[in-house]
């Protein structure tokens, strides 16, 4: 089958600024793809490359094997995009909201209404059917872009930050609606800060710093590629390093805490219990978030 | 890169325009105010006030003279304003073109569609203008009804002019500038409310050569006198390729502004 996406040395530059820098990667039907990275690491820009609103600068992308410059109009129809920032019509209520968005798609006006109300209905946001953009909630609002972005029914689904700034419950909210368009058939990308959210919600995703795909695959086995299982840690003090330096064991040092990558916690834990007064020592699963940290590093970007 | 050059216009800028067509008669109440109430204030306190002092100009009383610069005037505000503060608003602020390109929707179909609103509005001001004008006696029947095609045109005009400065302007408050040195000026020196001919020579040939209320005034004055103007042809010529103009760069410049 012939991916949904696929980019080959795709490149976006900004005058001198390199943005997206040869990247490659390809998105299957069906699956939930995830992009990550630090702030500036050229997510976004690949989405709106993918979105046919930003012209490539070089390489080659098709989504659904149409090349982006040239049929921007038949790819758009079959996507659903949710922004990072709300651009809701703050001239129409909730449901002038839908059916307008709907116009933009051609779709005929009954048809429309039955399907904003439907949608309404999805994100849980009947209630709020003819009331004023304003009056909504952050979270509201996150969901009634979700609904928009629905309208067309799309074919893919491209989310910037679907979660941003929600409380657990508008979280938990928006993954149970993504695991059901998964579940539908829906091909999804998304880019996300929480890491957390990755790790549960994609089948595969890419890591990307400066403009380049660091790594790629699916949450556990990058994890356990490039962490190990599990996670200790530890309180840094020279006779603990002293400790792991002569079991051979594999840590990294983070400000006052040791960090020891392992596949038996247990044993280690032992280990240091038996020959160097640890203090305490914390045991927990090896997460995406230590991936990512390992590879892109701790220093802040902006 | 070069297939981002060509102007990719659809029957979907009607869309845009059905949005901005939906919102403003959501609040039809408020807008449909000022083209009631300005006619009525200008012919009382210019009109008939100053009137009673001008008398008659080129033999047509005061009231009569200064009526089609009132509806040139209209159409020049009603597209300028809106396809410059009005879609700042919605381009800048309410990110409404950037929900919009992300649909089928081109920026040039976003852009076209804004531009055939600020005419429609300019349309529809001038047509209540008219309405207002017809009661009050003061503009000639059935010629004068020409104004409402006609102001569709030169209401475009001034979209695309506007849209110009929308694309380039750094923030809404810089959107002043050509509000107070290109559209005040026009509203006094375009032979809205004395004639052209009072002024020295060469400013008279800048008038009728440079400013686009002067062509606008030219033609309403033509309908609602009923004596067409011998430079009535090189208006409505000149407005057309002055919109055609204006048209192509409010496109590029637009899309440079959007498209990076």
């Amino acid at each position: 089958m012939k991916p949904v996406i696929n980019a080959e040395n795709l490149t976006k530059r900004y005058g001198s600024l390199v943005a997206v820098d040869t990247i490659n990667f390809s998105v299957n039907q069906g699956e939930m793809f995830g992009f990550l990275g630090p702030n500036g690491a050229g997510k976004t820009t690949t989405m709106k490359m993918i979105q046919c609103i930003s012209p490539k600068t070089s390489g080659h992308l098709t989504v659904f094997d149409r090349d982006v410059d040239t049929h921007p109009r038949e790819i758009k129809r079959m996507l659903g995009v949710l922004p990072q920032e709300s651009n809701l019509d703050p001239d129409f209520t909730c449901f002038e909201n839908l059916t307008n968005y709907a116009r933009y798609f051609e779709i005929p006006k009954s048809e429309a209404g039955d399907r904003a109300d439907r949608l309404l209905s999805f994100v849980q946001l009947e209630e709020k059917r003819d009331v004023p953009i304003e009056k909504l909630s952050g979270g509201m609002k996150r969901r009634l872009l979700l609904a928009r972005a629905l309208i067309n029914d799309p074919q893919l689904l491209i989310l910037d930050e679907p979660t941003i700034g929600l409380d657990p419950q508008g979280r938990h909210l928006i993954w149970e609606k993504l695991k059901a368009l998964r579940a539908a058939g829906n091909t999804i990308v998304l880019t996300t800060h929480y890491l957390e959210e990755a790790e549960r919600l994609c089948d595969r995703l890419v890591i990307m710093d400066d403009g380049k795909i660091l790594v790629e695959g699916s949450p556990q086995d990058l994890i356990s590629k490039y962490v190990g299982s599990d996670i200790l840690e530890v309180e840094h003090t020279p006779s603990v390093t002293a400790c792991l330096d002569a079991m051979n064991a594999r840590y990294e040092i983070f400000g006052d805490i040791v960090q020891v990558h392992t596949a038996h916690p247990r044993e280690v834990a032992k280990d240091l219990f038996e020959h160097c007064n640890p203090g305490r020592v914390f045991a927990r699963p090896a997460s995406l978030e230590d991936v990512f940290l390992k590879l892109t590093g701790r220093v802040l970007r902006d | 890169m070069d297939s981002y050059l060509i102007p990719r216009i659809s029957g979907l800028a009607l869309k845009v325009w059905r949005r901005n067509w939906d919102v403003f008669f959501k609040t039809y109440q408020v807008n449909f105010l000022p083209p009631f109430i300005e006619p009525v204030l200008y012919l009382l306190a210019i009109g008939f006030g100053l009137g009673m002092f001008v008398g008659e100009i080129d033999g047509v009383p005061y009231v009569n003279y200064i009526a089609p610069a009132l509806l040139a005037i209209s159409m020049m505000n009603a597209a300028f304003f809106e396809c410059t503060y009005s879609s700042y608003v919605r381009m800048y602020y309410q990110k409404t073109f950037e929900a919009m390109i992300a649909t089928p929707l081109s920026l040039d179909d976003v852009v076209t569609g804004e531009l055939l609103w600020g005419a429609t509005r300019s349309l529809i001001y001038s047509s209540v203008m008219l309405l207002v004008l017809t009661v009050f006696g003061v503009v000639d029947l059935p010629l004068s009804l020409l104004i409402i095609p006609f102001s569709f045109l030169g209401g475009l005009l001034f979209a695309c002019i506007a849209m110009c400065f929308t694309a380039i302007t750094p923030g809404i408050d810089a959107l002043n500038y050509p509000s107070f040195l290109f559209i005040t000026p026009m509203f006094l020196f375009s032979g809205t409310f004395f004639p052209l001919t009072v002024l020295p020579p060469t400013v008279q040939v800048l008038a009728v050569v440079f400013l686009p209320l002067t062509q606008l005034v030219i033609i309403t004055r033509s309908l609602t006198l009923s004596s067409i103007s011998p430079l009535f042809l090189y208006s409505l010529i000149w407005i057309i390729l002055v919109t055609v103009l204006f048209f192509v760069i409010s496109l590029r410049l637009m899309r440079r502004r959007l498209i990076v």
